[in-house]
């Protein structure tokens, strides 16, 4: 391979082929597990498993033909690792409607989460296209703060909001539902790094010190803090205690990246535990989850811990390998298809899947941190940063609620649990995270015109080097 | 069907899940115990097998010592290049100051990396190009190349 010297004298190769081999073992998974749904619970091999391959292959060959075409150097994990987690979601999905078909109420959830998946998909490769260059985003700095509360805001509309399961968080529009803070979190993660950029030194030099920390200037963090505030207020209005956890960490540690001063996340530990006190006197639904996570079993007979006692009752059946696909009973727990998907993993794949799982999440915030190390331009650097901390925070508060490390608050495990708008939003975050790993991983151009004392070789590897 | 074919089914789904993680492992693999840098690429020329390289250093033993304005309004002004990297732009603390309309006030610098040197755009409004093309990110310049910022054209020379 012909690779002109960058300044740091290293070129990264584009490891395409390694990331084709990577998705041929992802799509074993995911048709894997639909065939081993089928042999556990039917005992045969699902009738239309090949139509089924067939469309996940195709969206999954065509996702990296357009990563081949638009995102050469982009990292070579995220895809496979995504594609993976997606269908394996999708199998664990079906495995629920079946018990609850065999339960005599049947749904159909697997098959629109997988026209969710082609959505999310085809958003993917538009963002791909679209988006050629990350640092075109910083542009839109304001307004995709102001886009990310207007979405925050539309389920207080009172024509479109709903308020579901105590929480409003929902928009229906015709027969359409979503949830558009998951929308407004990637929104958000563009407006916080955009801000941050050019106002980081200011920040981190400019203002007084109180108490071993530096704060900063009103004027400096003004706007982000009051921005950042109303979302985290909407929230907090909208009764959405995971996505208020989930924005409060996004919010500290960017700021903590971008000024690279330790003192934000002891400010950031003390205004959460004053926070959590706060709520825990103030509001009833935030006691009641805490008093719930300290003492599950006095809550079982009333039916209100019903759901996080269930799900422990099934990991611990799981055990270390699980029941297998089929022999497990994940349709006790309520909700097994969307927050508690975790639990119906660990019941029938055990904790040996459920490792897994998080090995394959913990190699998604590696890769984006890293495309943060190697990324060139302070911006992209924020981005991936915060879009790969956004997944890192949402799987720890939604894991750890469900197997009971923290009190457990609503939030949809991204790629696995059933719900069209999480799946959206995180296939274009992963769209994002490719498009900055490509620039970062891409050589420098290099432009010389000395051609005559350079040998003919060296020639054809300025010419490759211009085209890029 | 039997206990043994569904652990059997169920022991080789477990297999394929953690045989992808572990995939997926290696190839990041260079992540935590370093990548192999290329010869060529550390020696800092391009990648060339020995022979046809053997020439070049003998050839262009040419580094540059300063640069210079070769066209536009301040034709002949000049800065040594040194370990600190020379801005370019209309502003004052820039070394190469230009009166030139079309160029900012913080436009451009021209850095060193190893023995290389570089020129990266500072955010400018109407860009910096290298030959025809304008950059956006960290660009290898050599002897002799035009580096156009507005309307000046800066050039290393000898």
């Amino acid at each position: 391979m012909a690779q002109p010297s960058t300044i740091m004298g290293f070129v990264h190769r584009r490891r395409r082929g390694a990331e084709l081999f990577l998705l041929i073992l992802a799509l074993a998974v995911g048709i894997g597990a639909y065939a081993a749904v089928g042999l556990g619970v039917d005992g045969e091999v699902p009738a239309d498993l090949f139509g089924y391959g067939a469309w996940l292959a195709a969206l999954l060959v065509a996702a990296h033909l357009v990563i081949r075409f638009a995102a050469p150097y982009a990292d070579p994990v995220l895809l496979p690792v995504v594609a993976a987690l997606n269908g394996l979601g999708l199998a664990v999905i079906h495995r629920i409607d079946l018990a609850k078909e065999a339960a005599g109420s049947p749904h159909a959830f697997a098959q629109q989460q997988l026209i969710w998946m082609t959505v999310g998909v085809a958003l993917f490769v538009i963002t791909l296209l679209a988006v050629r260059d990350h640092r075109v985003l910083q542009r839109f700095t304001y307004t995709s703060g102001l886009a990310a509360i207007v979405l925050l805001l539309l389920p207080l509309l009172p024509g479109i909001g709903r308020t579901i399961y105590g929480a409003r968080i929902w928009i229906h529009v015709g027969p359409f539902s979503f949830q558009p803070g998951e929308v407004a979190k990637v929104l958000l993660v563009i407006a916080i790094a955009g801000y941050l950029v050019p106002h980081r030194d200011a920040l981190a030099l400019a203002g007084r010190r109180v108490l071993f920390v530096d704060l900063p200037r009103g004027r400096d963090l003004g706007p982000i803090l009051v921005m950042w505030l109303i979302s985290l207020g909407i929230l907090v209005f909208q009764r959405d205690l995971g996505s208020s956890l989930l924005f409060f960490g996004l919010f500290l540690i960017m700021l903590y990246v971008a000024t690279e001063r330790p003192g934000w996340l002891v400010v950031g530990a003390l205004l959460f535990v004053g926070g959590a006190f706060l709520a825990y006197f103030l509001f009833g639904h935030v006691r009641e989850r805490f008093d719930i996570w300290l003492h599950p079993f006095d809550f079982y007979e009333s039916g209100e811990s019903f759901q996080p006692i269930e799900a422990r009752f099934g990991l611990g059946w799981g055990g270390l390998v699980g029941r297998g696909f089929g022999n497990g009973d994940p349709n006790r727990v309520p909700f097994a298809e969307s927050d508690f998907i975790i639990s119906s993993i660990g019941e029938e794949l055990g904790l040996t899947a459920v490792m897994a799982v998080l090995m394959m999440y913990g190699l998604i915030v590696e890769r984006a941190l890293r495309t943060a190390v190697i990324c060139r331009d302070a911006f992209g650097k924020l981005v991936a940063t915060g879009l790969g901390s956004a997944i890192a925070l949402q799987v720890f508060v939604v894991v750890g609620g469900v197997t009971g490390l923290i009190p457990l608050t609503g939030l949809t495990t991204p790629f696995l649990s059933y719900g069209g708008s999480s799946l959206i939003a995180n296939w274009v975050i992963i769209a994002l995270l490719l498009r900055i790993s490509d620039q970062a991983r891409r050589p420098a151009p290099t432009i010389s015109d000395d051609t005559t004392a350079i040998s003919d070789d060296a020639t054809q590897i300025v010419k490759i080097g211009e085209r890029r | 069907m039997s206990e043994l074919t569904l652990f059997l089914i169920k022991a080789g789904y477990l297999a394929i899940l953690w045989i992808f993680v572990l995939s997926a492992i290696s190839v990041i693999r260079s992540d935590m115990f370093g990548a192999r840098v290329p010869e060529a690429a550390r020696t800092g020329g391009g990648r060339a097998p020995k022979a046809p390289r053997q020439p070049k250093p003998g050839k262009r033993r040419s580094v540059p010592t300063h640069a210079l304005v070769t066209e536009g309004s301040n034709v002949g002004e000049r800065a040594e290049l040194g370990p600190t990297p020379i801005l370019i732009g209309r502003g004052s603390d820039a070394a190469i100051r230009l009166d030139d309309d079309y160029v900012s006030t913080r436009h451009a610098r021209i850095a060193a990396s190893g023995d290389q040197w570089f020129v990266e755009d500072l955010g400018s409004t109407n860009g910096t190009y290298v030959g025809t093309v304008r950059i956006s990110q960290p660009t290898t310049i050599g002897l002799g190349t035009q580096v156009r910022v507005g309307k000046t054209i800066i050039e290393l020379r000898k």
